[in-house]
């Protein structure tokens, strides 16, 4: 079998295995989320369906599929058709780029059906040199689905809730933007497993402050979060911008808005936590098994951060919008600069540090 | 090298496929009785009265400029911030740095100009 064969099945391996990790993690993230805000407010939240409650996702998965679905009269039926394909397919296609385990050298695979002329494999599905630039685009087409969702409905509360949502979204990838420059800067590379490596043998970037900050924020913005989420302020706009959506249409905003939530957490955890990077240990000292723990380790750094997502939402009460404009422009916007040029100062200040 | 965006395209077919496979499928299993006050807008409850594209804030539209203007300016800094530390590390000259120092500089005139001229406020 040749090598272009091999990779090619290992590629497929590993999109299987992201994909369905993203998958089951949207259900798993969804009962945490409804769990953790009941014992917030003092109740129980959803705990019969299978073992406490884990089946609790997969059955109103089944629900929303076979309820109706209902296409209104008044919608631009290409464009309404088109919304939640366009805001599902990028959410699931971020999650490419991210690595998200230390690579396993070529002596530890057995697997008699490929050969024995293994190359080591990197636990990434796609290794290219500009791995932010792709996060900070495909992350940008979310918001066409929004808009799309929006305008084809001819719903007042819907176009209202899309104008809103596009305006925060673009307002905060500038901060967004800024804040990778600060890493990038760290890191001298645009490649996430280049960014991730650095980290290992340094420092994590988390000892940047600022640009983290400023760049969770954003995430929030970004992923229409509370204490962000004007775009379906249920109060206001009864939902926004899927307001006319029945059925799996629905189903699948709500899909998209959750695998954006693990993805962004995973980039948080790959540019400011070292990504798989496990505190003081070589990951290639235990062959297949540190590789093994890398992997859970990273998981289990996304879901601290899918927790505080979870936390903040249930906590914190919403932004008015002119506030909300006021945060992104007038404060988010110059610090994140200030952080660009004081990490630039900082890297010719101690030069000798990182030879 | 071009192969190696090939990953990418897999997944972007997995991705189309999998949002179109649901949304076909709750098209084929669900119910489908629809009535004219189904299909209907929905307004809480009240009869709509006019079309829903209606003249909305100039504001989206200045912000949309201003953000289309920074974020151009922000992928200036991209190839920048790549290179700065090979560039130190091998040349050991500052140059590098006052040359964004003067760029940002040139951002910050303009984006005082426009806090001044009102364009990010928002009442």
């Amino acid at each position: 079998m040749d090598a272009f064969t091999q990779n090619l099945i290992f590629t497929v391996l590993k999109i299987a295995f992201v994909l369905t990790f993203t998958l089951l993690g949207v259900t798993m993230v969804i009962l945490a989320e409804r769990r953790f805000s009941a014992f917030i407010q003092d109740r129980l939240g959803p705990n019969r369906t299978w073992f406490g409650g884990l089946g609790q996702s997969f059955a109103d998965g089944i629900k929303l599929i076979v309820k109706e679905d209902v296409i209104p009269n008044h919608v631009d039926r290409l464009v309404y058709l088109l919304a939640p394909v366009v805001m599902m397919t990028p959410a699931l296609m971020i999650g490419a780029v991210i690595p998200f385990g230390a690579t396993i050298p070529s002596g530890e695979l057995w697997l008699p059906l490929l050969g024995a002329n293994l190359e080591n494999l990197v636990l990434q599905i796609a290794n290219i040199n500009v791995g932010i630039l792709y996060f900070v685009s495909v992350t940008s087409i979310g918001v066409y689905g929004i808009v799309m969702g929006g305008w084809a409905q001819n719903n007042k509360y819907s176009l209202l809730g899309a104008l809103r949502a596009s305006a925060q979204m673009i307002s905060y990838e500038l901060p967004l933007g800024l804040s990778v420059v600060a890493v990038v800067l760290m890191a001298g590379s645009l490649s996430l497993g280049e960014i991730v490596k650095v980290q290992q043998e340094g420092f994590w970037f988390i000892l940047n402050f600022p640009a983290f900050l400023v760049f969770l924020i954003a995430v929030f913005a970004e992923t229409n979060r509370l204490p962000f989420d004007l775009a379906e302020c249920e109060q206001e706009l009864v939902a926004g911008y899927h307001t006319e959506y029945s059925s799996m249409k629905f189903g699948m905003f709500l899909l998209a808005e959750y695998a954006n939530l693990i993805t962004s957490s995973a980039f948080i955890v790959t540019l400011f936590f070292g990504g798989w990077d496990v505190p003081f240990y070589d990951e290639t000292a235990h062959g297949l098994a540190g590789v093994l723990l890398s992997v859970i380790v990273f998981a289990i750094k996304i879901s601290f951060f899918v927790f505080l997502f979870i936390w903040v939402r249930w906590s914190l009460p919403r932004f008015r919008y002119d506030q909300l404009m006021h945060l992104g422009w007038k404060r988010l916007l110059p610090i994140s600069l200030a952080t660009v040029v004081g990490t630039a100062i900082l890297m010719v200040l101690f030069k000798d540090l990182y030879h | 090298m071009l192969i190696d965006y090939l990953p990418l395209l897999i997944v972007f077919l997995a991705a189309v496929g999998f949002s179109v496979f649901n949304w076909g499928l709750s098209h084929l299993v669900g119910p489908s009785n629809p009535d004219s006050k189904k299909l209907e807008v929905y307004e809480s409850g009240v009869t709509p009265d006019s079309d829903a594209r209606l003249k909305f804030s100039i504001k989206f539209y200045i912000i949309s400029m201003i953000f289309i203007i920074f974020d151009i300016e922000i992928v200036f800094m991209y190839p920048w911030a790549t290179v700065f530390k090979d560039f130190l590390i091998k040349t050991g000259s500052h140059f590098i740095f006052f040359e964004m120092a003067t760029f940002v500089l040139i951002l910050l005139v303009g984006y005082y100009y426009a806090w001044k001229k009102g364009a990010l406020e928002w009442e």
